[in-house]
This record gives structure tokens, sequence and C-alpha cells, in this order.
């Protein structure tokens, strides 16, 4: 079809002043690149007057009503004037109706050079900055209030919370540190028998479980299951303009929608930490066993051996800090959420990598902290 | 003189950032007026109203609501006002984790010293006013748009406001419930003196119960008239006001 008409736009210069834009056939779906690039060639600065001849013109679509509309504002642009008395009445209707709305607004974002950029960023650190200092610095007097009897924090909501994070998510938390403790006595129990100490796999395990691995493993879930869905409840309340009603009634955003959800946290990941280490134990346990031929009662004896309260308290402590900053994380990037669909996706993405970042972080420094007090 | 003026906006510039959208307004709001603010789409109604209720703050220019300052008070201050004004949001707002009857008890919760029967009482008062009898145990999730926006005007009306304000209160409602919610505005109006600020586009309401207006225009950035709708219709003082009110110019 579209090799039988070869061009259905045309530009033909008839005078030494005047262009001829001729469109014939059937204008659907048409490449209008080609014949526009044409126009602007042969628009030069001595034409003074352009025509639309479509004598020939049958069926049409946007294509041309987009070329139309080009060409028109080229035409303004270079004060020529432009004939479309011969173009259909409906097209021409719409080309007026496209040109009614003039209006231009101005977004006020211009093109900055790469220093005023990192200048602006900069900037933006710091307003960033204050703005996460403040948010805590909130939640703290929040926690105040909160001592004080003096807040208007939901019980309900904290249970509500508690049960999200608590009962709900034990399940998750089994089967993968079953699989962590498994895995772990795999990967040692290899290097272990070369020196036919394999026995030493279950002080490995505990160890590794107790020390860190809990909690880790338990951060890492509860980030992506319950720091994630923190900052989507939060970001759709933006934006059902829920964050708006709570700030004019004068209601506490932190008492109301953070403090439930922390405290919830607080006391549910230690707990799930807990369950952590002794499923990786069972973990570990099974590959012992069953797979390694230890005696069931050995194993458990050199586990035991190798259990220290210290680890598992350092364990503890681990996932209480970041029960704290899986929440924050969560609830800020929820309150700071922009008002529409794609804003709660994004929140949900960057509660989850700040969470992983900053408990990966925390990690590092408790670490060295141990070190330095010989824990 | 301060007493009879309930929100006075001076010099008022709005927008967001760079990106302007009203220059230096001047208007009042007298105490018991129904107060009506209209223009196109994307005029910034809606950012107006954010600037009264001091959900962001004006660029430049002050706003002196029952002669507080709004944009110097303290927080104790400003939670003064927001105790005595009630707003019913474009989409009702409802907090979705809450039954009706929660919603409206909370602000009551926060505020007031009355035992829980007497709010839960109130609530279901408050809910019966709007026509949601009944209602008072469903989740948000489980009523109509309509109903949301009525349940959200009970929740406004929980601590017997000085100020309501509403956004598009009869946009996604079928005309006879927004008649109904004007007549309940009026009866807000007559029975309680209520001061009352509404961001609408419906004519027929804007004819019904306005007696005071501004008409803000996006291109120039200003407010191109004021005064009561009616009067304006009779005498509009340019060709936007008059094809505005009279839907482009028909009879
Ligand atoms: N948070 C924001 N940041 C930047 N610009 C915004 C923001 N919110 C709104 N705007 C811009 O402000 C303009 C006015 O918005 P506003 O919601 O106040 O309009 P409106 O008069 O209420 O319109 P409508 O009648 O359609 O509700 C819009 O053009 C929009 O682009
Ligand atoms: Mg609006």
């Amino acid at each position: 079809m579209q090799k039988k008409m070869q061009n259905v736009i045309d530009v033909e210069k008839v005078e030494s002043n005047r262009l001829k834009i001729i469109i014939s056939g059937d204008v659907l779906r048409q490449n209008i690149d080609t014949p526009f690039a044409v126009l602007q060639e042969s628009l030069t600065s001595d034409i003074k007057k352009v025509d639309f001849i479509a004598e020939n013109l049958e069926a049409w679509d946007s294509s041309l009503v987009l070329f139309i509309y080009d060409t028109r504002r080229l035409c303004q642009e270079k004060n020529v004037a432009l004939n479309m008395q011969h173009l259909p009445q409906n097209l021409q209707d719409l080309i007026g109706l496209a040109f009614a709305v003039d209006r231009n607004p101005s977004r006020g974002s211009e093109k900055f050079s790469t220093i005023e950029e990192i200048g602006k960023k900069t900037l933006e650190l710091k307003q960033k900055t204050a703005d996460v200092l403040n948010f805590i610095g909130n939640v703290l007097s929040g926690i105040g209030r909160c001592l004080r009897f003096n807040s208007i924090m939901r019980k309900i909501d904290f249970f509500a919370a508690l049960e999200d994070c608590g009962p709900k998510a034990i399940g998750i938390v089994c089967l993968i540190s079953f699989l962590i403790g498994l895995i772990l006595a795999f990967v040692g129990a290899v290097q272990l028998q070369t020196f036919g100490a394999q026995i030493y796999v279950a002080s490995l395990v505990t160890i590794g479980m107790c020390r860190i691995m809990g909690a880790i493993m338990v951060g890492v879930i509860m980030s992506g299951r319950t720091g994630s869905s923190y900052a989507a409840t939060i970001g759709t309340m933006q934006v059902n303009e829920e964050l708006d009603a709570l700030q004019t009634m004068g209601l506490s955003r932190i008492d109301f929608l953070v403090l439930p959800r922390l405290f919830a946290l607080m006391i549910a990941m230690p707990i799930l930490t807990m369950i952590s280490d002794f499923l990786g134990m069972m973990g570990g346990a099974f590959v012992g066993v069953f797979l390694m031929d230890i005696p069931y009662q050995e194993y458990w004896n050199y586990a035991f051996k190798a259990f220290r309260l210290n680890n598992f308290l350092v364990g503890l402590f681990h996932s209480f800090c970041f029960a704290i900053i899986i929440s924050l994380c969560g609830c800020y990037s929820g309150l700071k959420c922009e008002k529409n669909a794609d804003g709660v996706g994004k929140a949900t993405t960057k509660s989850v990598v700040c969470a992983i970042v900053w408990m990966i972080v925390v990690t590092g420094i408790i670490t060295v902290i141990c070190q330095e007090l010989g824990i | 003189m301060i007493k009879d003026i309930a929100i006075e906006a001076k010099n008022l510039t709005v927008g967001y950032g760079d990106y302007v959208l009203l220059k230096n307004a001047d208007y009042q709001v007298n105490k018991g007026d129904i107060f009506i603010i209209m223009g196109g789409s994307g005029c910034g109604k809606s950012s107006m109203l954010r600037v009264l209720t001091g959900l962001i703050e004006p660029l430049k220019g002050t706003v002196i609501i029952n002669g507080t300052d709004i944009t110097k008070a303290s927080e104790e201050e400003v939670q003064k006002i927001r105790e005595k004004s009630g707003i019913l949001y474009q989409s009702g707002a409802l907090f979705s984790s809450m039954t009706l009857a929660e919603n409206i008890m909370l602000p009551l919760q926060q505020y007031s010293d009355y035992s829980l029967s007497t709010i839960r009482e109130l609530a279901e008062l408050k809910l019966a006013l709007v026509g949601l009898k009944g209602f008072g145990d469903f989740y948000p999730s489980e009523i109509s748009g309509g109903m949301k926006k009525r349940a959200g005007l009970a929740r406004a009306l929980a601590m017997d406001p000085d100020i309501v304000y509403f956004d598009e209160p009869s946009a996604g409602l079928d005309p006879i419930s927004s008649r109904n919610l004007d007549d309940l505005i009026l009866e807000l109006n007559h029975s309680l003196g209520t001061t009352i600020v509404v961001v609408t586009h419906e004519l027929s309401s804007i004819f019904a119960i306005g007696n005071n207006s501004i008409f803000l225009d996006a291109q120039s950035k200003s407010i191109l008239a004021r005064g009561n709708p009616n009067d304006l219709l009779k005498n509009p003082p340019n060709e936007e006001v008059y094809k505005f009110l009279t839907r482009g110019g028909e009879k």
C-alpha cells in the first residue's frame, strides 16, 4: 500500500516566495519526519507564503494533524503566512483547538552547569540531612511523650503492628534460618573434614548464628517484609491525603504512625532472632547428624559448649538496633513519599535499600566496638 | 474590628519553589460567610486551601486566622486554630485502618474531656447528621466515594469548628447528594454560624450557597473578581468571570 503512492506529503516551490504542500491519498501512521525535514529545508528566508493543497486527501489520522501542527508552529516562528483554507473543515477545527490555549506553564527547571549542579546537590544533601536529624529528634521526643503517658499513640495500632511483625513473620524466619544453618554447616564441614575435625561444625554453626547470622537474616527478612510494608502503608496514606488530615487535625504523625511500628519491631525482632538462632542450630544439627554421621548427643554437646552468653547477647543487641533502623527507614520513606502511585513504589524501594545499607554500617560499628571492649 | 474577620490574607503569594501560582493576593473572609474560591482547573485553588490550613507555607505574605498570624504563630497557637477548624478533603481522607466511628472519635478523644461513651454517642450523632446513621462500624473501604465524603465531613465537624474548609465537596457526588451537601452546608452556617470556605466548580452550588467569593486566574496569577457570586453574575467585571459563571456564555 505504501509503495503504490510514494509521497503522500509533497513540498513544492511554486513561485520564488511561495511553497505548496500537497497532501494526497491516505495519511495513516505516516512517518512525518522526512516531509517535515524537507519542508524545513525549503522554507528559506525568501519564502513568504505556504499553502496546503489537499484535494486528493482521503483518510487521515493524528500523524497528519501533527504534521500540520508542526508546520503552523514553524510558520509562526518564521513569520510566514500559512493558508489552511483547502484543508478539510474538521481538520482545521482540530488544529484550531490545539492552538486555542497557549499558556506555556513554566516549571522553573532550567539547565544548570555541572558546578551549579554540584552546588545544588550539596545544598539538597544539607537539607536532607537536616530533615533526617529533625525526624530522629521528633521520634525521640515522641518516645519521651510516651514515657510520660502523654502520647496519642493508640494501643490498638501497636498490637496490630506487633501481630504483623511477630507471629505472622515466624514462618518465614524459621524457614530461612534453618536453611542458613544448613548452608553454614555444609560450607564449614567441607573445610573441617580435611582435618578430620568435622565435630567442630557444631561450634561453627552455634557461634555464627548466635553472634551475627541470626540477627542479620532476621534483619534482611524484616526489612523486605515489614519495613517495605511500613513505607507502602504510610506512602499510600500520603497519596490519600490522610497525612494532611492528621496534620491539620493537629495529631502528631510520629505518635500516631511511627511509634507503634517502632515499638512493635523493637519487641518482635529480638524474639525472632532467638528463634532464628535456634532454628539455625537445628539446621546445623541436621547436616551434622544425618550427613556427617556425628552422633546426635555429641553434636549438641559441642554446640552447647560453644554457646556463650556474650555472643548471644551481642546478637540480640544487633537485632534491637536493626529493628530501630528498619522501622525508621520504612516510616521516614513513607512520610516523605510523593503524592502519586509512583512515589509509593520509590518509597518502598528506598526503605529497603536504606535499611540494608544502614544495617551493614551499624554491624561494622558494633563489631569494632566489641573488638575494642574484648566482648 | 478583628472580631468580625475570620480569615485575612495579606499580600499572599502562593506556589511551589520557583513556580508561582498566585501573586500578591489580598482578601478577607468575614465571620459567618460562605466563601467560595473558584477558578479554572490548575489555577491553585487547592494550593490556596493548603496555605490557609497551614499545610504549606506561602512564598510570601501573611494569613491571619481569627486574629492569629499563622505564618508566625507558635506551635501552640497553631494547634489551637487547628482544633477549631475542620477540613473536608477532595477524597475524604479517612484513616483506612479505622472504622468511620473511630475516625470521628479520634479528634474528640484527643482534644476533649468527654467520657468514652459520650464520645461514641457524639460520633453516632455526627454520622447521623450527614446521613450515615448506622454506618459507624464500617471501614472506609466498605463504603462508596460519596459516603466517604460525607463521613469526612462528619469528622470535620467533630470538634464543632469555627471554620470548615471544603475541597470540591460535590465532585463525584450525584446531583441529589450534592444538593443535600449544599443544604447541609447552609444549615451548618445558619444554625451554628460556622464560617465556611469552599473550593468548587459546581455552578449551582456556587449560586446556591455562596455569599462571598474570589475568582483566581492562572494567566494573570491574580484575583480577577470578588464578591457575592450572584452579583458577579449580574455585573460580571470581565469576560473570563462571565464565561466561567455562565458555562462559556450560554444562557
Ligand atoms: N506539590 C506540588 N509541587 C509542585 N507543583 C504543584 C504541587 N501541587 C500542585 N502543583 C501545581 O500547582 C498547580 C495548581 O494545583 P492545584 O491543585 O492547587 O490546582 P486546583 O486549582 O485545585 O485545580 P483543580 O481544580 O483541578 O483541583 C498545578 O498546576 C500543579 O502543577
Ligand atoms: Mg484542586
